[in-house]
């Protein structure tokens, strides 16, 4: 296996991430690119991790997934409370810091 | 050697195919579930990499926790469940170019830094002990912050969501 099959394969994933980010309005479909991006960043650190041949990959890629979910537990959060103030949940109607 | 490879392929293919239509169906839960598809197929490669731990805490934190709550915000922001025409940006098209420009200057990156080189095959693999060991050794200090980040989020999130 080379180093390189896996981290264009999750170069690939960041970036399709990262198209989402842009053209989805929906909030939680950006949260989910979001996910996405996460993901290919994980898989970047164990690649690297088997080849070093130690642990830290393994240990920031866990560190990852925690901080991951804390992030869509507050994100989904404040989505629910932006939808109950605001009866939706699209991004371009959220535009009041607009300058 | 090849049976690695195989299985690389067809992982990644259902990946990027799972991926895709994360970002472009018209369906919010089918989005979550084509996200379902992607995450086990990470999971998958981590076995790939002999990294099973890794890979248990991404189905049980992401497959088994995530899509719950992914599932959920669906259902309580009372997204439409079936097909909404209304969930891309004016401006979506302007995502391509910006992510094939992206893809193509990491390609450059990666082809140029890291070309052939193999991943060791007769290496030591890393234990999950040794896991451990980095994590209530050299990396207790984040573990702290991290600890202390998830509590946050979930003092936060019930604040946030407290119907009052």
């Amino acid at each position: 296996m080379l180093v390189n099959q896996f981290l264009f394969l999750a170069a690939l994933l960041f970036c399709i991430g990262v198209y989402g980010v842009i053209a989805r309005k929906n909030a939680v479909l950006v949260l989910m690119s979001i996910e996405l991006i996460l993901n290919a960043v994980n898989l970047n650190f164990v690649a690297f991790a088997l080849r070093n041949g130690n642990a830290d990959g393994h240990t920031f890629a866990l560190y990852i997934i925690a901080i991951a979910a804390a992030e869509v537990g507050v994100g989904l959060g404040l989505v629910l409370l932006i939808f109950r103030n605001r009866r939706t949940i699209s991004l371009d109607d959220l535009s009041e810091m607009k300058g | 050697m090849v049976a690695q490879n195989i299985g690389f392929a067809i992982i990644a293919i259902v990946m990027v195919v799972g991926a895709l239509r994360v970002v472009t169906t018209t369906n919010v839960v089918h989005a979550a579930l084509w996200l379902v598809v992607v995450l086990a197929g990470a999971a998958a490669q981590y076995i790939l990499l002999a990294a099973e731990f890794v890979a248990v805490t991404q189905v049980l934190v992401y497959i088994g926790a995530v899509m719950v709550l992914f599932l959920f915000g669906t259902m309580l922001t009372r997204s439409r469940i079936g097909r909404d025409s209304g969930l891309n940006n004016s401006y979506a098209k302007l995502g391509i170019p910006v992510a094939v420009v992206l893809f193509a200057a990491m390609s450059l990156a990666l082809a140029d830094s890291f070309g052939t080189e193999k991943l060791p095959t007769d290496g030591e693999i890393v234990t999950t002990q040794q896991v451990s060991d980095q994590i209530f050794g050299p990396y207790l200090l984040p573990f702290w912050a991290l600890s202390f980040v998830l509590l946050a989020a979930v003092i936060g999130a019930i604040v946030l969501a407290r119907k009052d």
